[in-house]
């Protein structure tokens, strides 16, 4: 286990009305230091929940009921809510998608950056304050002595998506979780936050979990991409070999529903049909109903997670035809 | 590190020194109501910081041989009472007892209802205990809940500073709680969360800030009845004992005097009713000027 991050066999439920619900069904995957890890899906298909878990923060009628998460081999999904606390923001950081809405109105950029330097460097509120000037300077702000003294509404969406990065990088996490930090950002800006969470990331030499649902952001910025589905993972291989050869028929529905500026015979191939929802029991394959390929056998029996190289795994019955032996170990490293 | 854009630029050059508190101060001042009040409550803290200086008697000086003198006699410009004690003395007196009995009492209870209001909205478990409590507080006539307590505790105005706390505790707690709903779901506590803050800083450094505006204006609304009602409980002989220059007592005394010499209640009316008005009138300017999506003159 000399990865990062190891989530193994992870299941999460929630507690809900109509009965306990999973939402996440047995998933594995690492990260390593310096690499990024792309975790590709539609809406409820579980990927901003994993992200959620590993923080320990998920909601509270949501439980892991099976599995561990290993972060430089300490067990998160044992921790108590303290230890926890002390993790985060130290070697545990998550940025967000909305910095409209994730900092706070009332305060200033420079009472909620030396937050975390506070609560875990012990710093006093002037040394914090030096230390957050250094830190706007490194996420590309400039003035960053005026702003610490501003409100977030007298900085654009791009400024205080710098902010929160900063914040989340007080403390030189070694895991940062973005869950899709640029969705709302213009594409220009975008471009820029990518490269700045790339060019932090070779400094600190952190991992970085990346949910994201834009797949132009996936080739950009991954090295490793997850594709989920349904709260399982069904294609985990690195980043060229997924753009090449896609083998889960759902991965290339999702790169052909990508449009092609350079080619504008290409139609759009939207995936028809709608993720199943959480309590829908699905024979099988869970995403038969949806699959142009769907064979007798994937209503049948659930597909186990075909190694088709050492880093290219697909959860698919397409690979037994090219496999004679399926390996039913879900290991990923 | 990564280029910064023109328009991204323009904007944070743009400087803007946006002082919430001098924004709010203008506001204010355009309103022409709460401009009076403010106006007024200023020459009450005034009156009773300075009423040593601008006294010429003590305010238990009698001189029985000038009572129950008219307004603007001489040397006395509000008059006497029944034993001759200076009215003016008495009301600049009794502006320290009203201001202090107000502030305290507010101050206690805005504390006792933000810790109930913070702990009630953050705490799904502890919310429906605590808000039972501050129902049943709620269901009592405001009164006669510091009746009771003071009949419990005995006549004193130290009793009725708790009664009337204890009676701003509900209304605080809700307001409180209802922010703290709102905002503890907000993605930027879900932040402070992910930067390991732990649940008492969160509340207290990050969720709280947001529920001032509403407290500011509970706290200016809330001193005009805590100062009108400590004057009520006083006339009713339950706060301030008689020789005591407060204004509720004042009035109580004078009663008797009614027909022959009826400024020794009606100025401590005037003064109670000025003050209770003035903060009305400035907590409701407040409340425009700390909303901005809240437009009541228009």
């Amino acid at each position: 286990m000399s990865n990062l991050l190891n989530v193994e066999n992870l299941e999460i439920k929630f507690r809900t009305a109509d009965g306990t619900l999973p939402a996440v069904r047995n998933i594995s995957f690492s990260v390593d230091r310096e690499e990024t890890l792309c975790i590709v899906g539609e809406s409820g298909s579980g990927k901003s929940i994993t992200s959620l878990s590993i923080m320990g923060l998920l909601p509270s009628n949501g439980d892991i009921t099976k599995g561990s998460i290993y972060l430089e081999d300490e067990n998160l999904s044992g921790k108590k809510e303290d230890e926890m606390e002390r993790l985060r923001g130290n070697k545990l950081s998550m940025i967000f998608q909305e910095p409209m809405t994730a900092l706070n109105p009332v305060l200033t950029i420079g009472y909620q950056l030396r937050e975390p330097l506070i609560i875990h460097k012990n710093m006093s509120k002037k040394e914090a304050s030096q230390a957050s000037v250094e830190l706007l300077d490194k996420v590309g702000i400039p003035n960053p002595k005026e702003k610490l003294n501003q409100h977030p509404h007298e900085l654009s969406g791009g400024m205080r998506q710098r902010v929160m990065i900063a914040m989340a990088l007080a403390c030189e996490p070694s895991l940062l979780i973005a869950d899709e930090p640029t969705t709302a950002l213009d594409v220009t800006i975008q471009a820029q936050i990518l490269d700045l969470i790339n060019d932090l990331q070779s400094e600190i030499g952190m991992g970085v979990i990346f949910v994201t649902h834009d797949m132009g952001v996936v080739a950009e910025i991954a090295d490793r991409v997850m594709v989920m589905y349904g709260g399982e993972v069904i294609e985990l291989a690195d980043v060229e070999t997924l753009f090449d050869n896609p083998l889960h028929p759902y991965t290339k529905g999702l790169l052909d529903s990508v449009p092609d500026v350079d080619d504008v015979s290409k139609e759009i191939n939207a995936i028809k049909g709608s993720m199943p929802s959480l309590n829908e029991e699905i024979p099988g394959c869970r995403f038969h109903p949806r699959c142009p390929f769907a064979m007798d056998i994937c209503k049948q029996k659930e597909p186990p997670t075909f190694e088709v190289t050492s880093t290219h795994y697909s959860k698919c019955w397409l690979q037994e035809v090219n496999q004679s032996e399926p390996s039913n170990t879900v290991t990923s490293t | 590190m990564s280029a910064v854009t023109e328009t991204e630029k323009n904007i944070n050059t743009e400087k803007k020194t946006t002082n919430r508190f001098v924004e709010v101060a203008k506001s204010l001042m355009k309103n022409k109501l709460s401009l009076i009040g403010i106006i007024i409550i200023t020459l009450i803290v005034l009156v009773a910081i300075f009423s040593p200086i601008i006294t010429s008697y003590g305010p238990y000086e009698q001189n029985l041989e000038r009572t129950k003198l008219g307004v603007g006699s001489e040397g006395h410009f509000l008059g006497t009472d029944n034993y001759g004690r200076d009215m003016w003395s008495r009301i600049a007196h009794g502006a320290i007892i009203s201001l202090l009995v107000g502030l305290s009492s507010v101050g206690i209870g805005l504390f006792g209802g933000i810790i109930l209001g913070l702990l009630a909205g953050y705490y799904r478990k502890l919310d429906s205990i605590i808000m039972r409590f501050v129902d049943l507080l709620f269901a009592f006539p405001g009164i006669l809940l510091a009746m009771l307590i003071i009949a419990m505790l005995g006549t004193s105005l130290v009793n009725v500073v708790i009664a009337i706390s204890i009676w701003s505790i509900p209304g605080c707690a809700r307001i409180v709680r209802g922010s703290v709903l709102s905002i503890k779901n907000q993605e930027y506590i879900q932040a402070m969360k992910t930067v390991g803050a732990s649940d008492l800083r969160i509340l207290l450094k990050h969720v709280l800030p947001n529920c001032t505006a509403p407290l500011i204006v509970y706290g200016t609304m809330r001193m005009a009845t805590a100062i009108l009602s400590t004057s009520a409980l006083s006339y009713l002989g339950l706060g301030a004992q008689p020789p005591t220059a407060e204004w509720g007592a004042m009035i109580a005394a004078g009663q008797d005097f009614m027909w022959d010499a009826p400024h020794i209640s009606i100025i401590p009316g005037i003064a109670i009713m000025l003050t209770v008005f003035a903060f009305n009138v400035v907590g409701d300017g407040l409340r425009d000027a700390l909303d901005p999506n809240m437009d009541v003159n228009n």
